[in-house]
């Protein structure tokens, strides 16, 4: 039973929307899309004239409910390669070439239950907003927190469609490591153990937890909730330096 | 050249040339310093005092390894390049370990014995058929850049298989199970390649 390849195909820029100052999201319509599961990815490959190649993977947005579409959201790193391209070069109506969806365990759906601990560190939110986003279409309940690290409020991915999701079991616990406004009553520091622990408290027992973002924050929530008890095997991660 | 896509207005940032660096570098993958890490879930802390390696499935006879034996055994130095499927590739790593030859030697290999599958702390499991490990293309390293394997790079101990995309190379690896048939592992049963050569850039099934 040979699987079908994911093959390339040319998508088109139907809209981007600028998240924060570094982040904005790419819709890109494709004439082959496939049903993608929340947390999934697609693989970029842009091609130079002269034939050189570069590729990169970037997480799916948008929940597999608006077909025909995925949005990628992706933040602009600097030095990078593939990501300036996007920011400074792609104009609604270019191409670009893509394939996906990839991945098969960094993945939730409402069958596979909860409670949900979501854990972002800066553009990792994005695999996770999948899942929110998805949980909402879905009209799903599963008791589900959102802890999500970010420099400062302003560079908070989805700020504002989170705010306005949160409730029906959804809570939203930023984390601000730089920079705080006046009045913020949330956590102000790096995500360590005992946060953990008290989010744990309030979720309840063995939560199915994804988390996402770069390497030390991944770590150090992976090994902060095993010693917390959480099964290992509860835990699914996807660590990564910027995808550049 | 006449169909192929080109990316509106994109030129794109090529290895420095010079030397032969560009001509290692397989296709789709970029060069990096860093050594990123990528796995699926926590990372095991495993107490060097009850560590083992075990070698068992066909096998005439199934060895078992305590750390202190498994440092005992014939090491060897690896200076390799190695690329993640994650599109990123290293070059010029240095490992310090074990060949499987020289492991699968000690347990006296059942001719029937076509396949590979190793075995990680934590529950990972990967797939390799012997003629993709033996002949000193793979080996098990407990040092990496001279100093002990860290647990984020899959110490105590790693499967290295530098010429394949490194979830070939299984981090926490506990031990190596023969069989005749294939079987996929953890990746390769969630649409990853079954063998994952980066030079025919084998990523996902199918391609």
């Amino acid at each position: 039973m040979p699987p079908e390849p994911l093959v390339w195909q040319i998508a088109t820029v139907s809209a981007i929307r600028g998240e924060t100052e570094r982040a904005s999201s790419f819709t890109l319509s494709l004439p082959a899309w496939r049903p993608h599961r929340a947390g999934q990815h697609y693989d970029v490959r842009l091609t130079a004239a002269d034939g050189y190649q570069a590729q990169r993977s970037y997480s799916i947005a948008s929940p597999p409910a608006h077909t025909g579409v995925v949005d990628l959201t992706i933040e602009r790193i600097p030095d990078g390669e593939v990501s300036p391209y996007f920011h400074d070069v792609l104009e609604v109506g270019d191409l670009v070439e893509v394939r996906g969806p990839i991945g098969g365990y960094f993945v939730w759906e409402p069958a596979l239950g909860g409670p949900l601990l979501l854990v972002a560190g800066g553009s990792g939110v994005v695999p996770l907003m999948a899942m929110i986003r998805q949980r909402a279409a879905a009209g799903d309940t599963t008791p589900t927190t959102l802890l999500y690290s970010a420099r400062d409020v302003d560079d908070l991915i989805y700020r504002d469609e989170l705010d306005a999701l949160a409730g029906d079991g959804l809570r939203v616990l930023p984390t601000l490591t730089r920079a705080h406004p006046p009045g913020w009553t949330g956590y102000a520091r790096r995500v360590d153990e005992p946060m953990l622990a008290e989010v744990l408290a309030a979720l309840g027992p063995d939560p199915l937890v994804y988390a996402c973002g770069p390497t030390l924050l991944v770590e150090t929530v992976a090994a902060g909730l095993v010693n917390l008890g959480v099964p290992p095997d509860r835990v699914r991660t996807e660590r990564f330096g910027p995808s550049n | 050249m006449g169909d192929r896509f080109v990316s509106r207005g994109f030129v794109g940032r090529r290895p420095d040339s010079g030397g032969d660096t560009a001509s290692r570098i397989p296709p789709g993958q970029y060069l990096t310093d860093d050594f990123p890490v990528l796995s699926a879930g926590p990372t095991p802390r495993i107490p060097l005092d009850t560590w083992e390696f075990t070698i068992d499935g066909l096998v005439s006879q199934p060895v078992r390894w305590s750390w202190a034996e498994f440092q005992a055994l014939p090491a060897r130095e690896w200076t390799v390049d190695i690329s993640c499927v994650t599109k990123w590739t290293k070059l010029d790593t240095r490992w310090r370990g074990v060949s499987i030859d020289d492991l699968l030697a000690a347990a006296d290999l059942d001719p029937r014995a076509q396949f590979l599958v190793a075995h990680s702390y934590g529950g990972y499991t990967t797939n390799l058929p012997l003629g993709e490990a033996l002949n000193g293309q793979a080996f098990v390293a407990y040092e990496y850049g001279g100093a002990p394997l860290e647990p984020a790079h899959g110490g105590p101990a790693r499967l290295v298989v530098p010429h394949l995309y490194l979830w070939k190379s299984a981090k926490w690896v506990r031990g190596l199970h023969l069989v005749e048939r294939d079987e996929p592992g953890f990746w390769e049963s969630l649409g990853y390649h079954n063998r994952g050569d980066p030079w025919r850039e084998e990523r996902y099934s199918g391609d």
